[in-house]
């Protein structure tokens, strides 16, 4: 089974805005990350909608350093 | 029948707020419950709701449910049946206060009461000013309701079918529905959900629309199993519109920028408003707006490559205005139409939001239809709840946080019904009939059997653009007549999709074309539905003919799949207790 497509449903959200911004990184930057990022990126698709947006938006940061990279990638989807 | 079999009470389709209402009203009464979802239950579209949710507390200042049904027949353009709408502002300060105390985090007064905002159309004493009636959580609410009922559900036992897509409606030879058949993601997987109830509760179907505010999954998956199951859709001609939605994207652009001393332009610069509205210009009302929007593209002035575009331009505000006064403005805008307001204008277009109609239901939950001359005839076995459903409480056009309202009041009100029928008659599961599952099975072979066919993406591009076009905000005659015919069209490609990807687990692709069939048969309902209302009604704004007509149209659209019919059915004028509500001219 590909991982990526287990990840790309994840993809669908409740937020019209997420799933723009997350079709866009799916289509520009998951496949090039190295495992580490890939999985945090999982880990930040557990998270509510309303605090993905913001952290994707730029409007708060996530408080956990770890996901900075994968959030700055994020911010430029 | 070749599927697996699983048996439930009760079969929920939808882990929105309406589904998870329902839902635990049936835990609570220890009935066995399953919820279907395509995504995890709090990531249902419920979540984007942050203006709040409707009742008559009272708690800012005096208000009662009379003039909160007053306000919602009149918004309705009085096509909300009246019964149905007195019954959800009689329940809605009860339901409110139950979900305070299933844990809602509703924002509050100094003394701890419930704080409550005014929105739109909210008045108090039958017109006469505005009421603060909004409950909300911060601008979460909708996060919020949903969080807190997937948390009592848990609780009360409900078993969660996550990431699994309800296909079909079983129906047995007499009618009554059986359950459902759904496709585990996952595994890829179809099996058979047998139950005593099921209710639909799939949300809206907006992504209809080439411009919509609603995210990927409300394709209209619970619209599309009823029309192909027999059941006809109601009033699927109102469609709620905002006028600012980037264009390509959906995603809105706060009414504050105009508000700001931001304008709209076409193509050649021209700042249009001045002709439409001398003295309002772009702070029109809403209708206005839109209307000149979509007048504006219909004659060839729209801007972009299609010409199907409106700029909204503030650059001229300064860059500390907008940064100040409109804050994120400038981030959306450069993620979702590419542009820096500061410097060029923004591509917006008139943005479908909200879906009026939907499957006809009672005040109680149940699928009506009509048969054997009698126009409200209960479907056994099946209900339909929330945004899919068409009670009517919204009539032509629903008002700003009473949708929150609907999901809570007859959520609950489906669940007490389900209860009241299973114990009833003591209702054990009826046997399947032998077929049960032809119509999914036969739809995933066509699908998956598919040589030389149409392209899914392709399908549902052309279908979005019509639906624009055709039958957007303001709705040309000529436009509306040939929108039908280039859909029929759609249709028949969309009979002939192919998919190249045949992997079972997680196959998106295959989701989106099962999805595409739902949303094909939702367009089709709603353009053939608002070529035949000859009358301009709330959210169905004619050119050829822009008044009401009661005499002729104060009536229910019913759409049959089969043959491609329509039929209407009465408005309910007489309330449940009180005096109906007559319709006058609706000025605000
Ligand atoms: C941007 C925005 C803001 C809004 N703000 C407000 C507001 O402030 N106040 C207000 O009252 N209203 C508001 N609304 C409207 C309101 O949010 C919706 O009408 C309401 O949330 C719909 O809830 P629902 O339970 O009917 O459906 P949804 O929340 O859309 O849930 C549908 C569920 O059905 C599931 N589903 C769909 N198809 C299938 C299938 N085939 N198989 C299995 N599961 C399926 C989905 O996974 C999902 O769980 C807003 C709408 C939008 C777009």
């Amino acid at each position: 089974m590909s991982e990526a497509d287990r990840v790309r449903w994840h993809c669908r959200r409740g937020l019209l805005e997420l799933d723009l911004i997350l079709a866009r990184f799916m289509d520009r930057h998951y496949e090039g990350l190295d495992a580490e990022a890939q999985a945090l990126f999982k880990e930040l698709l557990e998270r509510p909608d309303n605090d993905l947006l913001d952290w994707a938006l730029g409007r708060s940061a996530p408080a956990d350093r770890r996901y900075q990279h994968v959030v700055e990638l994020l911010r430029a989807s | 029948m070749q599927l697996p079999v699983r048996s439930f009470d009760a079969v929920i389709v939808g882990g929105g707020g309406s589904g998870l209402r329902t839902a635990l009203e049936l835990s609570q009464a220890e009935l066995k419950v399953a919820v279907l979802s395509k995504v995890f239950p709090t990531r249902s579209h419920t979540v984007a709701a942050q203006g709040g949710v409707a009742a008559s507390l009272g708690n800012v200042e005096e208000d009662n449910w009379h003039w909160h049904m007053y306000d919602t027949v009149k918004g309705s353009d009085y096509l909300g049946d009246q019964d149905a709408i007195e019954f959800m502002c009689r329940k809605a300060n009860e339901v409110v206060y139950e979900l305070e105390h299933f844990g809602m985090p509703f924002d509050r007064l100094p003394d701890g009461k419930i704080y409550q905002r005014p929105f739109g159309g909210q008045t108090r004493n039958y017109g006469e000013r505005m009421v603060p009636r909004s409950c909300a959580a911060a601008d979460r609410t909708g996060h919020a309701m949903l969080h807190t009922l997937y948390q009592a559900n848990l609780k009360a036992h409900t078993q969660f079918f996550i990431e699994w897509m309800a296909l079909e409606l079983v129906r047995g030879a007499d009618g009554t529905v059986l359950g459902v058949t759904a496709l585990e993601m996952e595994t890829g997987e179809v099996m058979m959900l047998q139950a005593k109830a099921t209710v639909l509760a799939t949300g809206g179907a907006g992504r209809i629309y080439a411009a919509s505010t609603n995210a990927f999954i409300n394709t209209g998956d619970g619209l599309g199993m009823a029309a192909r199951a027999g059941i006809p859709l109601e009033d699927m001609e109102f469609w709620q519109f905002h006028p600012t939605g980037v264009a390509g994207a959906g995603v809105l652009i706060t009414e504050g920028v105009r508000g700001e001393g931001g304008y709209l332009l076409n193509k050649d610069g021209e700042r249009f408003m001045e002709r439409y509205a001398p003295n309002a210009k772009d702070l029109a009302s809403r209708d206005v707006v839109s209307r000149a929007m979509a007048t504006e593209i219909k004659e060839g002035r729209g801007a972009g490559k299609e010409a199907d575009s409106i700029l909204l331009k503030l650059d001229h505000l300064g860059e500390e205005v907008i940064n100040k006064r409109l804050p994120g403005i400038r981030e959306i805008a450069r993620k979702f139409a590419n542009v820096d307001p500061v410097k060029d204008p923004i591509p917006v277009v008139p943005t479908c939001h909200y879906q009026m109609g939907g499957i006809p239901t009672n005040y109680n939950g149940q699928v009506v239809v009509p048969k054997d001359g009698d126009a409200e005839t209960v479907v056994e076995g099946l209900y339909a709840v929330g945004e899919c459903a068409c009670v009517s409480v919204h009539g032509a056009n629903r008002l700003g946080t009473n949708s929150l309202l609907d999901l809570l009041v007859f959520g609950k009100a489906a669940g007490e019904q389900v209860i009241r029928d299973l114990n009833e008659d003591g209702r054990l599961h009826k046997s399947l009939p032998k077929d049960a599952d032809a119509l999914t099975l036969q739809r995933l072979a066509r699908l998956d059997g598919q040589k030389n066919g149409e392209r899914v993406s392709d399908v549902g591009a052309e279908m979005r653009r019509i639906m624009q076009l055709h039958c957007g905000v303001f709705r040309f005659p000529e436009l509306l007549a040939e929108g039908v015919r280039k859909l029929k069209e759609v249709a028949g490609r969309a009979g002939r999709t192919e998919i190249k990807d045949k992997s079972k687990t997680f196959n998106t692709a295959r989701v989106e074309a099962l999805e595409l069939d739902n949303l094909i048969e939702t367009a089709v309902a709603s353009l053939v539905s608002a070529e035949a209302r000859k009358e301009s009604r709330g959210s169905h704004d004619r050119a050829d003919c822009p008044e009401r007509d009661d005499e002729k149209w104060l009536k229910h659209t019913l759409w049959y799949k089969d043959g491609d019919r329509l039929e209407y059915k009465p408005v309910h004028r007489k309330p449940l207790s009180v005096e109906p509500f007559e319709p006058k001219a609706r000025v605000y």
